[in-house]
């Protein structure tokens, strides 16, 4: 019984963790089809405004979302500025965005040092699990992330017209949206989940310039085993992923969960090249010429 | 590629500028030449795949790194003359063999395009993670520590030889061997991008299903590609390692991908000669900054990729090379030149 409540917590924990780092990525990537190479360092720029305004005395909820407007914000900024040139160009934009990789984890790094204030796990532990309960709470937020992406994507007037420019960008144009403002809107609140990712786990995890770099091959492996589709990517790739690691986590150890999962994104990259939603696209067509 | 008498004139007065180096600045130059040399190899690889088909890597480093630790491990078990060649062999062998595994897999599992970038930034992330946790006294085959962070040290310099016959190559030696194998790999695949493997490998990069459909296997063509590329950065690990005697996790890591992308990137990816001038340049500005203190380096390079991207996005030497063209154009204003040039662009681009 505790065998299981242990691998339950294990999968709650990474899972979460998964989901939060990705989704972010997954918007801009569902979206546009660009990979940002920056997207740890919004995470860190979410870390960084979280840690800092936390540490002025700012409670811990409202810096966490001090963390996310403002990742939101530097990357509207970065879009107006560098990444809307680049639209059209995949292969450039991934490459100018690692550029700005490199210079955000360098600068952070001259300009803060290379350690920042901590913040304490909130809420204590949990009774039964060895483990905080805040890994609860992080649960909880990924779910309300997945469900709020599902609302804004299928019940707004935005969602109807970001996916229709997602599917077919000149049609929707034709058609009368603004794709360039569905585009740079996207990009926004992609950067504003990855801040938010880097808000929440600034207590977990050490806030310091590479800390962005901390979450990639879980972000990139997600993203690319999940395919275009960001909801539906999203879900599957964290639970096959957070099941395989958490499994093999609670039998041999941290590392080996590690080992384990890019193993099995590996073998489901091989299976299913177009990700996991591009799998499930071609079924639903063979299926449905064959009827 | 060019083949004028102008072009191999330069490259002959290039090539003597880089052998005169060590004669002009002594032996510590040369010692950091050599490295810069090896990077060079590394940067020339990715230009190679990318630039010619279009298959763009972000883990060139991982082929680099994978030689310089199998010739680390090789080599300090078997210190001798035979030993040292057989490293070298291995180390290729190795590099060579993992880029084809890893091709294969990919390419003939229908792995594509961005997909492919990903997978191969993944596969150098995740040799990173796993070589920095290899500090313990398990982590070490025979005499050799992986010793995760702290790096493998005491890697021998360089040999070649059986028995007791052969050389042993110091720094001196080091640079120009280096030089060599640079200049021969450019060589080779000029001859290889101007053959007929050459315009399949173009053409899969314009397009690859246009190119399958006239029967070309490019799922081939792009696996030789990538397993030659490689080749390639191995070779250029395996001299990077002997020549700092050293090698650590950190030429798997994130910053580390990062600048062969970068010197393809700003050298021009289609011009192998603009990435390895890339490569040299931006290495020795990065050195120098180094040198003085600075932490701006990484700062100016990362600033540098995104305007060089920005504002041409082909790269430098390409740029340059149209601005000869027209100024050429504009200096003997004759109409055939200037109908076979447009003709071929068409057709290259």
């Amino acid at each position: 019984m505790l065998e299981l409540l242990n691998f339950g917590f294990e999968f709650v924990e990474i899972f979460a963790f998964i989901v939060l780092a990705t989704v972010g990525l997954a918007v801009i990537f569902g979206m546009m089809g660009i990979i940002n190479l920056a997207h740890g360092e919004f995470i860190l720029v979410g870390a960084y405004a979280t840690t800092f305004t936390f540490d002025a005395g700012l409670p811990l909820p409202l810096a966490m979302l001090a963390g996310v407007v403002l990742t939101a914000v530097y990357g509207l900024v970065l879009e107006r500025l560098i990444i809307r040139h680049l639209y059209g160009r995949l292969l450039d934009s991934m490459v100018v965005t690692w550029g700005i990789s490199l210079v955000m984890i360098q600068l952070t790094r001259i300009v803060f040092g290379n350690t920042a204030p901590g913040i304490g796990i909130p809420y204590g532990q949990l009774p039964v699990v060895d483990g905080p309960i805040y890994y609860l709470v992080l649960a909880v937020v990924a779910v309300g992330v997945l469900g709020g992406l599902y609302a804004l994507f299928t019940w707004t007037d935005f969602g109807i017209r970001a996916r229709a420019t997602m599917q077919d960008e000149t049609t929707a144009r034709s058609m009368g949206v603004d794709t360039d403002r569905m585009y740079m809107t996207t990009f926004a609140v992609g950067s504003g989940l990855a801040g938010l990712a880097g808000a929440l786990y600034a207590p977990v995890m050490t806030v310091t310039p590479e800390y962005g770099t901390g979450f990639l091959i879980e972000t990139f492996v997600a993203v690319v085993v999940g395919g275009a589709s960001v909801l539906v990517g999203t879900v599957l790739a964290s639970g096959l992923l957070g099941t395989v690691n958490a499994a093999v986590t609670n039998v041999a150890g941290t590392f080996m969960g590690q080992v384990a999962m890019l193993i099995a994104a590996i073998v489901a990259i091989r299976l299913m090249p177009e990700g996991i939603t591009g799998m499930l696209a071609d079924w639903r067509e063979s299926r449905g010429e064959s009827q | 590629m060019g083949n004028s008498s102008a072009f191999w004139l330069g490259l002959a007065v290039a090539v003597a500028v880089l052998a005169a180096l060590p004669v002009l600045f002594g032996l510590y130059a040369a010692e950091v030449g050599s490295v810069f040399l090896a990077y060079a190899l590394l940067g020339m690889s990715l230009a190679f795949i990318w630039g010619y088909c279009g298959i763009l890597s972000f883990g060139q480093v991982a082929f680099f790194g994978v030689a310089g630790y199998a010739f680390g491990i090789v080599a300090i078990n078997a210190a001798t003359l035979t030993g040292l060649t057989l490293a070298v062999l291995a180390a290729l062998g190795v590099s060579t063999a993992f880029a084809a595994a890893l091709g294969y897999f990919m390419f003939y599992g229908g792995v594509r395009d961005v997909y492919v970038t990903i997978l191969t930034l993944v596969v150098a992330l995740v040799l990173y993670t796993f070589m920095g946790q290899t500090a313990g006294g398990e982590w070490a085959i025979g005499d050799a520590r992986l010793g995760g962070f702290n790096g493998m040290s005491g890697v021998p310099d360089l040999a070649i030889g059986v028995g007791s016959t052969g050389v042993e190559i110091g720094p001196l030696g080091h640079y120009y061997v280096t030089l060599g194998a640079l200049v021969a790999t450019y060589l080779g695949l000029r001859a290889l991008v101007n053959s007929r493997f050459g315009y399949a490998m173009v053409a899969t990069r314009e397009d690859e299903d246009r190119t399958a459909m006239f029967g070309y296997d490019t799922t081939f063509v792009k696996l030789v590609v990538f397993t030659i590329g490689g080749a390639i950065a191995g070779l250029g690990g395996v001299l990077f390692t002997t020549q700092n005697n050293y090698v650590d996790p950190s030429v798997f890591g994130i910053t580390a991908a990062a600048l062969p992308v970068v010197w393809a990137s700003v050298g021009g990816r289609t011009s192998l000669l603009g990435t390895v001038g890339a490569a040299l340049a931006i290495q020795f500005v990065d050195y120098r900054l180094a040198l003085s203190g600075s932490e701006w380096a990484l700062v100016l390079i990362g600033s540098l990729l995104v305007f060089v991207v920005l504002v041409m996005p082909e790269g430098v030497a390409p740029r340059l090379h149209e601005y000869v063209l027209e100024y050429r154009e504009d200096a003997d204003p004759s109409p055939v030149p200037r109908d076979s040039s447009a003709a071929t662009e068409e057709v290259s681009d």
